[in-house]
């Protein structure tokens, strides 16, 4: 049988994860990179069977200074593959609370997602699960580690991906 | 009238232009596949992605599914991924291991990985009928299949030059600058396939690759973020951002910096980028595979091969291959507005790690499918398709710059600036000699 945690640890986990998904598909960039702790990653690997990212080919492998560079690039106003942008939209469920550190407070969570994005009247589908590591501080929740693994993840992509799914 | 429409073909293409019909039209499309990538030396894999026996990876050449297997005995074959029984694929997935013998998923007739066959189950039904060994009841070979420094190609005509002749000294390159960068004289690919559709014509992509003038205009906003970021990395870090930084910036180097590249057309279609990059600083890094060579090769011979500045090239109609960063891209056309890329890099045996960490930092950073480069370039490939559809507005895609200004020396084609329209009008020379030979 699985652990049970409190219903305000999970509450509060959900909270965290909705308003991510809530920040990515609203293009709150500010508000994005504050989710991540300063050494935070997001990873979504090639391969569904993949276990380490260093070294290896990824589809996303990306730190601050990454994320911020695909930040400044979708907002820079020759990025003409932006105009028009993305439209996304996801929902989050099926959260479930892996392990809870009774010493720090740090979280291991996984989730489920659906996204559909919109472009220039082509609508694509996404689905997959999300891994985040979450780190405690006094400022609430930040990622350590937010692994994504789509279910297409071998396919053939109709176009890449510009932001983060 | 067969005459009448092989000549209308070679209208299509003028020194300086091409009528529009090439990228767009579906008869021209399916007469490619028949003169082109149904004729010529096509690429399917690497020998290494088959490395134990009983693997396999599946591809397309032209309209056919193709597989390259490995058998028991270390040969690499390539065949046509159909059951000759029913008619089936054989291999549904993309790559594997199919163990001793490949299996029918309809009436289990088993194949050895040369195509012949194992088995049959329930035989009586055949005793008397038919001999196993009469050719029609295996797996059919790829008419002609060869092999360069590890490269396997196959061509789906009996006729024709043989391999090395086909690519010529141009497109050999390629293969040659890859591997010879490995002290062990060999390449090893990383079993990682990006696959990217294209909603565009085959020929536009193959043309971008080589295309100078685009890179600072295409990726503007990329190459800003990437030297921004470069820039606030070293502030905040105190250290030199990673190496795959200054690859997304290089897409805006000044257009002084393009003009001063050459390309460099070959017979068949071939086609080089040279300059550029130059991907040889004073890193321990790069100083330890100048090391490594030496030992393998001498000072003179590693300068000669680190000093070898092919950036791209172009093995026409199928392949982009980086040599200097280990990348190739093959060209799988799925019609005349969609086109199937498959993405690959490698390791060279022997060589420092910090070299392979280059190739995976442009994999990344350029052909992953998060690509903040390649992203680009799709959106300008698909609207250039729908502007190449229409039927009015023009007939001709203009290839003047420098135009009437490349120099021919024993079949080589010089252009007298790295910006110039020269790669493609060398491609479509040979699409022209192609489309309209042997009529």
């Amino acid at each position: 049988m699985a652990a049970i945690f409190s219903v305000e640890t999970q509450l509060a986990v959900e909270r965290f994860l909705y308003r991510q998904a809530e920040i990515v598909d609203d293009r709150e960039w500010d508000a994005w990179l504050a989710l991540f702790a300063e050494d935070g990653k997001y990873w979504m690997p090639a391969t569904a069977d993949q276990e380490v990212a260093d070294g290896q080919p990824n589809i996303f492998y990306e730190d601050l200074f990454l994320m911020e560079m695909r930040i400044k690039r979708v907002c820079h106003p020759y990025a003409h593959s932006q105009a028009p942008t993305q439209r996304l939209s996801r929902v989050v469920s099926n959260v479930i609370i892996e392990s809870e550190d009774g010493a720090t407070g740090d979280i291991v969570v996984r989730s489920k997602f659906h996204l559909v994005e919109y472009r220039l009247d082509d609508q694509r589908y996404f689905g997959g699960k999300y891994r985040h590591h979450l780190k405690q501080t006094d400022d609430g929740y930040r990622i350590q580690l937010q692994r994504v693994d789509i279910a297409n993840v071998e396919g053939p992509f109709g176009y890449v991906l510009q932001t983060w799914l | 009238m067969p005459d009448g429409q092989e000549v209308h073909y070679g209208d299509y293409v003028q020194d300086d232009r091409v009528h529009k019909a090439v990228y767009a039209d579906q008869a021209v499309y399916e007469s490619e596949l028949d003169n082109i990538f149904h004729k010529k030396w096509i690429y399917i894999g690497h020998e290494s992605q088959v490395p134990n026996p009983g693997d396999y990876w599946t591809t397309w050449v032209g309209k056919e599914r193709m597989i390259m297997s490995r058998g028991s005995d270390g040969a690499v074959h390539v065949l046509y991924n159909r059951c000759p029984h029913r008619g089936s694929l054989i291999c549904n997935n993309e790559h594997g291991n199919a163990g001793k013998a490949f299996r029918c998923a309809y009436h289990a007739w088993q194949f050895y990985m040369d195509g012949s066959v194992r088995q049959v189950p329930m035989k009586q039904g055949y005793d008397g009928v038919i001999d196993y060994k009469d050719p029609q009841f295996s797996m059919v070979r790829a008419e002609r299949q060869g092999n360069y420094r590890g490269f396997i190609f196959a061509s789906l005509s009996t006729e024709g030059e043989d391999l090395e002749t086909y690519l010529g000294q141009g497109a050999r390159a390629a293969f040659d600058d890859i591997c010879n960068r490995s002290p062990q004289g060999e390449a090893e690919i990383v079993a990682n396939c990006f696959r990217i559709i294209q909603h565009s014509n085959w020929k536009i992509f193959l043309e971008n690759q080589l295309d100078a003038v685009h890179p600072s205009i295409t990726h503007h906003s990329t190459g800003d973020a990437a030297a921004a970021m470069q820039k606030k990395y070293k502030d905040k870090t105190g250290d030199d951002a990673p190496m795959g930084y200054q690859f997304l910036a290089d897409f805006t180097l000044p257009f002084e910096k393009w003009d001063s590249l050459q390309t460099v057309g070959f017979p068949n279609g071939h086609t080089q980028l040279t300059g550029y990059m130059g991907l040889r600083p004073r890193d321990p890094v790069t100083l330890a595979h100048e090391a490594a060579l030496t030992d393998a090769y001498g000072a003179e011979r590693m300068d000669e091969i680190l000093s070898t500045n092919v950036h791209h090239v172009i093995v026409y109609p199928c392949l982009s291959v980086q040599p200097p960063l280990q990348q190739l891209r093959a060209v799988r056309p799925l019609g005349p507005n969609k086109t199937l890329t498959e993405i690959w890099h490698f390791r060279l045996k022997g060589a420092p790690d910090g070299i392979y960490e280059r190739a995976l930092a442009y994999y990344y950073h350029v052909n992953s499918p998060s690509t903040m480069v390649n992203a680009d370039d799709l959106n300008n490939f698909r609207a250039i398709q729908e502007g190449l559809a229409m039927v009015g507005g023009g007939d001709w895609v203009s290839l003047h710059r420098n135009a009437g200004q490349d120099t021919v020396d024993n079949g080589v084609t010089h252009s007298v600036t790295g910006m110039s329209e020269m790669p493609m009008r060398n491609m479509f020379a040979a699409w022209k000699q192609f489309m309209t030979e042997g009529n």
